[in-house]
């Protein structure tokens, strides 16, 4: 049980003040671009076979990772969003109680509410006006640093296959 | 673009310059459709357009589309509300292309209330699509002719009048507008906000949504909810997920008898819809009178926006 605290504590206070986790993010991308090569010789499933072991224990700690296998962690606010109970990768719904919290859960603080807070402090803000594409289902399970460094992260949804932002709309 | 954008008589109404009316109707709890045609005699022509709900607060009701295909019957236009919860990407595109064959051309995309609010707690919420994507999705069947799998749609484009919602409440507010945005990058052409109860709220959201310009590439008809009753505020305040209700208003109705309570309740949402109109930039009314249908007509008459245009 306090350890279970503990870990809760720490997750939050290292999103809370995500300088950390911004570094972390960054060296983690500047590795995954010089292994792309390996990586795309032993593929998609072998590579995730092989770094799912360290993938999933640090995310799960972190972030409490759901291992959709298309990380948008950093445009998020380093919050995860598959832990709302809509899984919106886009920002909060409309049900949002007036203090914060979801309306699945009166206890609950809104996923959205944080990660968009927290997106204040990275050097990330302008990403909350990206359209994030829906979830790739195939890539559940797989390692996102596997389809990072492949690319497989972009995925398309009809004819875009390019990240769009709202700003194209905004005077 | 739609290639033929004013078949639908939303469209129309906006193009034309009017203030747009819609009126919210729900679809019946079972297999009877006399519920459905009872609540539309009552509001017929009191409105450009009707919402027909998804199992709304996700409560389990007659489907939006089939009830959509009644209203049609009885000579009313309907907007087919599709929620991301109940369908995955292949339920929504197909039951897009049955409303585009149908002539049911105005949809509305929503996220949906969580299962966990409604009658049905132990089921999954389905999310495969967010509702940003599926307004990106309804809008690429439309203008490119693909599915969302990229593939070409044979022979003909599916004809759509793209809605989405918004609720300029719920927090973060200063995130509202922009999701606004998102929404009309993604192809939103009008949108139908949470109710208003709290106007001073609202016009500072409306005055952010002016300042990026959004007024202008969306047509936003503005949520007005007339209740029966200090209960029905009450309900909406409690019940209702992301619903704004000043203490102030509960204020003017506790104490009244039941007789009072209903004339009040008309009186707010009288004074509501007439200070929401002069906020620039909203263009029309999305009205949902839960429980309180029969008072809709008397809102607009008094509202002054009875009889609807024809255009």
């Amino acid at each position: 049980m306090s350890a279970w605290v503990s870990t809760m504590a720490l997750r939050r206070r290292l999103q809370d003040h995500p300088f950390l986790l911004v570094q972390a993010w960054r060296s983690t991308e500047s590795l995954l671009r010089l292994l792309t090569k390996p990586l795309a010789y032993l593929g998609l499933e072998r590579a995730s076979r092989w770094l799912n072991p360290i993938e999933r224990p640090i995310k799960h700690l972190l972030f409490d990772c759901q291992m959709c296998g298309q990380c948008v962690l950093h445009y998020t606010g380093m919050t995860c969003p598959m832990t709302c109970p809509k899984q919106l990768r886009n920002g909060p719904c409309g049900g949002v109680q007036m203090d914060g919290k979801c309306e699945t859960d009166p206890e609950m603080d809104c996923v959205w509410v944080k990660g968009l807070e927290r997106l204040e402090k990275t050097p990330y803000g302008p990403e909350n006006l990206r359209l994030n594409p829906p979830v790739d289902w195939q890539l559940e399970d797989q390692s996102s640093w596997v389809t990072l460094a492949l690319g497989r992260d972009q995925v398309a949804i009809g004819t875009e296959r390019q990240a769009r932002y709202a700003s194209e709309v905004m005077e | 673009m739609n290639p033929n954008p004013l078949r639908s008589n939303l469209a129309r109404v906006l193009a034309a310059g009017e203030f747009a009316l819609a009126v919210e109707v729900s679809p019946p709890v079972g297999p009877n459709p006399k519920a459905l045609l009872r609540q539309i005699e009552r509001v017929r022509g009191y409105a450009d357009v009707y919402n027909v709900t998804d199992n709304q607060s996700a409560r389990i009701h007659m489907g939006s589309l089939p009830a959509c295909i009644l209203i049609q019957e009885a000579g009313l236009e309907p907007v087919v509300q599709f929620t991301c919860r109940d369908r995955n990407r292949l339920g929504l595109q197909s039951d897009l292309l049955g409303a585009s064959a149908l002539g049911i051309t105005n949809v509305l995309a929503l996220s949906g209330d969580h299962p966990s609010c409604g009658d049905h707690p132990h089921v999954k919420f389905v999310g495969d699509i967010d509702s940003i994507n599926l307004v990106r999705m309804i809008r690429m069947m439309r203008d490119d002719q693909v599915f969302e799998n990229g593939e070409p749609i044979p022979k003909i484009a599916p004809e759509f009048f793209i809605g989405a919602v918004a609720n300029p409440f719920s927090p973060p507010h200063d995130f509202r507008p922009l999701r606004l945005a998102k929404k009309v990058a993604a192809g939103a052409q009008f949108i139908q906000t949470q109710l208003v109860y709290n106007v001073d709220r609202f016009r500072e959201y409306m005055q952010q949504v002016v300042d990026l310009g959004l007024h202008e590439k969306t047509a936003i008809l503005a949520g007005v909810g007339p209740v029966k009753s200090l209960a029905g505020l009450e309900f909406m305040r409690n019940e209702v997920a992301g619903m704004d209700v000043p203490d102030e208003l509960l204020g003017q109705l506790r104490g009244l008898s039941q007789e009072d309570q209903l004339k009040a309740g008309l009186d707010l949402a009288c004074e509501i819809g007439e200070e929401i109109r002069q906020i620039e930039g909203v263009r029309g009314l999305h009205i949902m009178a839960i429980g309180a249908t029969t008072m809709i007509p008397q809102l607009i008459e008094r509202l002054g926006l009875y009889p609807r245009p024809i255009v």
